[in-house]
């Protein structure tokens, strides 16, 4: 779309760095999460978990921790009652559903899974009477890789399987592959691994359930990003009406994709309120979370490419392999991780050949949930890491060789060979702006006089495609049985004028409350103070699907926008009565509708909403009372994009990877709040130089977390995160209703791929390569060592 | 069962004096004895410093000292920042330089930052850059944190 | 992430607390700054069964300086050891190395005594207390005793200090102008993967000190031995440290990564320690 169609999208708060509603209440220490709830009587749950990665259990002696002090009940699975199974699934037969238990019954399959749960006066009591619980666990051998676990005969994470392989989908084929790479000028064939990691939200999970009304509704307040869904699985796994259930989502310390699932703890925190007869909290401690918590991103891709003399990639063969721990999350299942790696690998690369082969193996590790960014991070370090070798080879330069390859200005949408509609972008751009800013042929001057004190430097570039806000459809072709694609916004204006606008997204720090209120106050001429966002209560929003995917200010703010517009269609009927005028004459401004041309023909929102609910008896015969609009949005998505380009430099003795420059060049479409969208940006990188860096979950063989700590799981702090200098380009989106485009992940999916391109550019005079994030010094010095011996 | 204690702590200039089982954190005491939860818990092993506050001006993670360590002792927390409600210079350096996403570390992060420029009113950024490097924050990726301490170092600079 | 219960007891006198301690036996500990011994007890690795609390005890702090001496108070904090005017004149590596010591609410809290006592390998006044020569002063219901640093470090968190024994001082006896601190670690703050203490008295051994490749502050004595025979030749000592330690393996570092590590931070250390024509 062009730009004069993009500025009548515009308004006059869209586009404005509006200071933050949330903020205040943050500032102040009035922010409420779950644990500063203030509920009476409320006892407080612990959970023993499982010390093995695999075991069975021969019994669970729960007598001691009974009699503990401060001890109401103390529950294992036979004590839940009747529970529904959750089976989280995917509507296909390549994949193997699994039951994701409550409690553990008869078997354990990973280290922190829960078996039992006390219910005391306090968390200290209830940890005290975790101890005293005896399990007799029966160990059994675990399986702690990916190799491990597809050996033939290996151990089985779920013993009614024939294998480990939850997920084995051939997912792309191409008849002419072995031709095409037979007869390729290069063919690089390589294999990309990403350790496993951790969202580690500042805030960990935490539930409060509280049942009412002698016992006919619960309450369940919890640390979530998906509201709705965790109201209608716990009804459904509880059996009970779903009216019976309101969830609420107060203040949320941070997500991530972790909790864009639901958790065990959110149907067991009920089930206790229900027996001790009172309510019931849970907080996570951060050993649990790190333990216990979902995890993800460790995956394998093995893959060979077939490139042209001029660089052009021809063909992609890709085995990838995701380690999905030892039970799918519900909705999005194990199999989110491969089936995305597997749809999108190609990005914005224009490859005619494709075949592909995706699996989900299951190990005894924590269950994958979808962490930012989810599978992208992983594709974008290997296509990437593959155009670098490609460039070495052929002698071509960073920038050259991507342009060479992506979907160059005019030629959107384009359709990749996995049948993705790629809508319009600015990836040469992003590249040529990202390339020039950085000044390639002075950095390599620099790096040519550098090599020859014995400094290393390294430049490393990455660019990709980020599918952003879809809807229904997409998650209907992945299989899912349930299709969190659309949602819903209510906008409703009050007797006083001022706006309530309930939405079905749930924001977790990402600035909803403004960034919405932006978009309706836009298209009602209001001030985006008198529009109040009611986000996270499912009694008081319409069903929607939460906050997670990079969705909602496509999905919601779409949302918003047309249920705003029926609103404003209904102020000017009104008005247009009130007014005697035409409706298409009227515009509304700064709290008014306005008779367009004469400006003292006017009424104010008040007026009309006074006609509207307190003196219906003035309205004309066939208008309703009230002034309140529902609509929903369920858009095919939209690909936002960057480039993201570094500069790093290598202590030659120690290894150490300093990071001396680091920039994204950004395309998200008509951005609602620079501010905001600069923010997310700048946090999801960080999340990316951590992955390249510094976390990794160290699983031993026998499933044992080795580092359940932040001592020894290593987020980085303000010394290791770079300034990240942030330059914006804007491709206004067709689908999406207000222009623009989803963009919360792109940071962690940039940042690995740079910075391992940067580092392998350093070092790429000595030989060594980066194939495998994090890296670490240790990690350098045995490569290079490896390559001095050989 | 250990014998329980009576404290006094001096909280934001309030004195208050409550019973508490020596091994409750000061965290917890501060936050669901005196029920100022304002104060987060982010680990409970000190790397964090989410629940960070103040103890005799000094930064403390409140997760490693228990409660009956402060009896007779100043604490203060972020509910003591904002004057007669209006927010603190800092307060709305953080807003204005968008140095907060979920909040949850941002009480921590203020309390920090107060004690850095309190000590050492006109710090190099370098020295903001340090000082911040005590606490963990997930979602801001720092700059707008190190933005929002050097705004209101030079505001009160240009005050004084 | 709870504690276990545990008894508290708040002492205002040294005798106080010995007392204290002799009555509560051995399952008793004294907390000072608590920043290594309560996170230990909140993962209950520790669980003492009582606490004896000295933080208020007026004559465990407090810094002194008597021409060459140096005397730290065990309770005396980090960040008073960073900022006291005592260094001067010889004793500013102690400045340099406080710098490293966690963060500045660690330092705020956490105390000198109390990290000799705690005995992680890679702290920075375990290395400093043995590169120059330090002297632990110990109180204990038989009476007052000192140990050398180097024999006060007995293994991984493990002191020659009784269950009935308070550290009450770190007496340093010779200043060291030329004496430096060297670390290396993955995030800023973090202990040590390796570290790196040395001294070069004007009249008197060098000493090179390393941490996190043992279970205690390891001297390196090929390396001082090559310092001795000729004091410019801090490459040669730096790969003889590498060459004499044997370090181990962990999550971060591999045993051959930690000798790479060692050869770079002494050699750093020795260059820092002569450096401005100290």
């Amino acid at each position: 779309m062009d730009a004069e169609a993009a500025a009548a999208l515009g308004g006059r708060w869209v586009g404005r760095p509006v200071a933050r509603v949330e903020d205040r209440r943050h500032l102040t220490g009035d922010a409420t999460f779950v644990d500063d709830i203030r509920t009476a009587g409320v006892l407080h749950v612990a959970f023993s978990r499982s010390p093995h990665g695999a075991a069975r259990i021969e019994g669970i002696d729960t007598a001691d921790a009974e009699q503990a002090p401060g001890v109401h009940a103390v529950l294992t699975a036979a004590d839940l009652g009747d529970l529904e199974p959750l089976v989280p699934r995917l509507n296909r037969p390549e994949f193997v559903a699994v039951e994701f238990p409550m409690l553990a019954a008869e078997r354990v399959r990973h280290a922190g899974e829960p078996v039992a749960l006390v219910v005391a006066d306090s968390p200290h009591a209830a940890e005290d009477a975790v101890e005293l619980i005896v399990v007799d666990y029966e160990a059994d051998e675990a399986v702690g890789s990916i190799e491990a676990a597809v050996e033939h005969d290996a151990p089985r994470v779920h013993e009614q399987l024939e294998s480990n392989v939850l997920l084995d989908v051939p997912f792309a084929d191409d008849p002419e592959m072995d031709d095409v790479l037979a007869a390729a000028e290069l063919v690089v064939d390589a294999e990309f691994s990403s350790g496993r990691l951790t969202a580690v939200p500042l805030e960990g999970r935490a539930c409060l359930a509280e049942w009412e009304r002698g016992g006919q509704r619960v309450v369940l307040h919890t640390s979530t990003q998906i509201p709705h869904l965790v109201r209608t699985t716990v009804a459904g796994v509880l059996g009970l009406d779903e009216h019976r259930v309101r969830v609420v989502a107060p203040d949320v310390g941070g997500g991530f994709g972790q909790k864009c699932v639901v958790a065990r703890e959110e149907v067991l925190v009920c089930v206790a309120a229900r027996v001790v007869g009172a309510p019931v909290k849970w907080v996570e401690d951060r050993v649990e979370s790190l333990l216990a918590g979902f995890q993800g991103h460790e995956q394998r891709f093995d893959v060979r490419a077939g490139f042209d003399a001029d660089g052009t990639m021809l063909a992609v063969d890709a085995d990838i392999v995701a380690d999905v721990g030892a039970y799918s999350t519900h909705p999005f299942t194990c199999g989110v991780e491969p089936l995305m790696a597997a749809t999108e690998m190609l990005g914005p690369y224009r490859v005619k050949h494709y075949r592909c082969r995706t699996r989900a193996v299951a190990t005894n590790k924590a269950p994958m949930a979808p962490y930012r960014g989810v599978a992208r991070p992983q594709m974008v370090l290997a296509m990437e890491r593959l155009l670098q070798k490609a460039a070495i080879a052929l002698d071509l330069e960073v920038d050259e060789i991507r342009l060479r390859n992506l979907i160059p200005p005019g030629a959107f949408p384009h359709i990749s060979a996995t049948g993705l509609s790629i809508d319009e972008g600015s990836y040469h751009e992003s590249v040529e702006l990202c390339a020039s800013t950085l000044d390639l042929p002075a950095f390599r001057e620099r790096q040519r006089a550098a090599r020859e004190e014995g400094r290393l430097l390294g430049i490393g570039v990455s660019v990709f495609a980020e599918r952003t806000g879809y809807g229904t459809e997409a998650f209907a072709q992945r299989k899912m049985a349930i299709t969190p694609g659309y949602d819903t916004a209510l906008v409703r204006m009050d007797p006083s004028g001022s706006v309530l606008l309930s939405v079905g997204t749930s924001g977790h720090g990402q600035g909803h409350q403004t960034t919405l209120a932006q978009v309706a106050a836009d298209r009602l001429g209001l001030t985006p103070d008198r529009v109040e966002v009611r986000q996270g209560d499912t009694d008081a929003t319409p069903y929607g699907w939460g906050t997670f995917a990079s969705r909602s200010m496509v999905v919601g703010g779409g949302a918003t926008r047309r249920a705003s517009d029926l609103l404003a269609d209904r102020l000017k009927t009104l008005a247009a009565h009130m007014l005697e005028a035409d409706p298409e004459d009227l515009e509304l401004y700064d709290g008014e509708a306005v008779v367009r041309g004469a400006p003292g023909k006017s009424v104010a929102f008040e007026q009309i909403a006074r006609l509207a609910y307190l003196e219906t008896h003035r309205l004309p015969e066939d208008v309703e009372p009230g002034l309140e609009c529902t609509a929903s949005f369920d858009p095919p998505g939209t690909f936002s994009n960057a480039c993201h380009g570094a500069i790093v430099e290598l202590d030659p003795e120690t290894m150490d990877v300093h990071i001396e420059r680091y920039l994204v060049v950004e395309d998200c479409g008509v951005m609602v709040n620079p501010a905001i969208v600069e923010g997310q940006v700048r946090g999801g990188v960080a999340q990316g130089i951590a992955a390249a860096l510094y976390e990794e979950l160290a699983y031993g063989e026998d499933g044992q977390l080795q580092n359940a700590s932040l001592m020894d799981y290593l987020v980085p702090t303000a010394w290791e995160i770079p300034p990240i200098e942030i330059l914006h380009l804007e491709t206004p989106s067709e689908f999406s209703e207000t222009g623009a485009k989803g963009m919360g992940e792109g940071g962690t999916m940039g940042a690995p791929a740079c910075i391992a391109t940067a580092v392998s550019d350093a070092l790429a005079h000595l030989g060594a390569e980066v194939d495998r994030i994090p890296i670490t010094p240790d990690r350098l010095h045995e490569a290079l060592r490896e390559r001095e011996q050989a | 069962m250990s014998d329980p204690h009576l404290i006094s702590i001096t909280v934001n200039g309030v004195r208050h004096e409550t019973v508490v089982e020596a091994r409750r954190s000061l965290a917890d005491v501060l936050r669901h004895d005196l029920g100022l939860t304002g104060t987060h818990i982010g680990c409970e092993h000190g790397i964090c410093g989410t629940c960070t506050v103040l103890v005799e001006g000094r930064p403390a993670r409140s997760c490693l000292m228990f409660g009956v360590q402060a009896d007779d002792l100043h604490v203060e927390t972020v509910e003591g920042l904002a004057e007669n409600g209006d927010l603190n210079t800092l307060q709305q350096a953080f807003t204005e330089a968008h140095g907060l996403q979920c909040g949850y570390c941002t009480p921590g992060f203020l309390m920090l930052a107060t004690a850095l420029l309190r000590e050492n009113p006109d710090p190099t950024d370098d020295e903001i850059r340090t000082a911040m490097s005590a606490n963990l924050c997930r979602c801001t990726g720092y700059a707008g944190i190190l933005a929002a301490v050097r705004a209101a170092a030079d505001a009160d600079s240009t005050t004084t | 992430m709870k504690a276990a219960d545990f008894d508290y007891y708040r002492v205002d006198s040294l005798e106080d607390a010995l007392d204290r301690l002799t009555e509560l036996g051995e399952d008793a500990k004294v907390l000072a700054g608590g920043q290594s011994l309560v996170p230990m007890m909140n993962f209950r690795l520790a669980r003492p069964a009582a606490l004896v609390d000295i933080m208020r005890v007026e004559e465990l702090r407090g810094i002194e300086r008597d021409g060459d001496v140096l005397r730290i108070r065990a309770a005396t904090t980090h960040g008073e050891v960073e900022h006291a005017a005592e260094l001067e004149g010889g004793y500013e590596v102690l400045r340099a190395a406080a710098a490293w010591v966690g963060h500045e609410p660690i330092r705020s809290r956490g105390t000198f005594g109390g990290s000799l006592a705690h005995a992680d390998p890679t702290a920075e006044w375990c290395l400093i207390a043995v590169a120059l020569g330090a002297v632990i002063e110990i109180a204990g219901p038989a009476g007052e005793r000192e140990v050398p640093a180097e024999e006060f470090l007995l293994g991984y968190f493990t002191t020659a200090l009784e269950p009935d024994e308070i550290v009450t001082a770190v007496r340093f006896p010779a200043r060291c102008r030329r004496a430096a601190m060297q670390e290396f670690a993955r995030r800023h703050g973090d202990f040590a993967l390796v570290a790196v203490a040395v001294a070069l008295p004007d009249d008197g051994e060098p000493r090179v000190v390393l941490g996190g490749v043992g279970d205690v502050p390891v001297r390196a004595r090929d390396a001082e031995q090559v310092l001795a025979d000729s004091p410019d030749s801090f490459e040669e000592a730096a790969r003889a440290a590498a060459a004499e330690i044997d370090p181990g393996a962990d999550l971060h570092a591999s045993p051959d990564y930690r000798r790479r590590l060692a050869t770079t931070l002494v050699h750093r250390a020795l260059e820092e320690a002569v450096a401005d024509g100290r």
